[in-house]
């Protein structure tokens, strides 16, 4: 999993049959510390998450398909929680 | 998934089976911002995408998931056009 913000969402109506009824969000990584790296991709959205949330983003297929509550579907980043902060030691 | 820009197709007539009936499309990764991100990959077309058109694909194995064969040699599929990409920044 990996740490992103949420930058804004993709409008879509002809997409694949496993990604109807799904909010497609454009989120984007960050570092360790927070700090925007300029690198973005789509992710289904699982949490009612919005643009400016830093969220927690699994990307693996298996998983994605146990949290969308269908088999084998053809997606693989899955926004999976909505992160209140993170600390780093040190 | 990735947005990408549709900017070619792809003909071939020889090959593995389990890809005969499927369109392949020339489909350049972009930002957030619609700039160019890395190189253009070749994509399986689910949607009837056209060239110049926005649209978004799935890459690595769950891929394959997208078509009705899920046990086929595919790495990048599109699985959706875009209507309007909404970013504040």
């Amino acid at each position: 999993m990996f740490i992103a913000r949420v930058i804004g969402e993709v409008v879509s109506t002809i997409k694949h049959d496993a990604l109807h009824g799904r909010k497609l969000l454009v989120i984007e990584k960050l570092t360790e510390g927070g700090d925007p790296t300029g690198d973005s991709q789509l992710a289904v959205d699982s949490v009612d998450a919005g643009e400016g949330d830093t969220v927690l983003v699994l990307d693996e297929g298996g998983s994605a398909g146990l949290v969308t509550e269908l088999d084998n579907p053809p997606i693989r980043t899955v926004i999976v929680g909505v992160i209140d902060s993170v600390d780093i030691e040190g | 998934m990735h947005l990408c820009r549709v900017i070619g197709t792809v003909w071939a007539t020889r090959k593995v089976d389990t890809l005969h009936g499927y369109r392949m499309l020339v489909v350049q990764p972009l930002s957030h911002d619609l700039t160019e991100k890395g190189t253009p990959v070749v994509a399986v077309d689910t949607v009837s995408a056209a060239p110049g058109q926005l649209v978004y694909i799935v890459k690595s194995r769950e891929a394959a998931k997208a078509l009705d064969e899920p046990f086929n040699p595919v790495d990048a599929t599109i699985v959706g056009i875009v209507d309007e990409v909404r970013t504040s920044t």
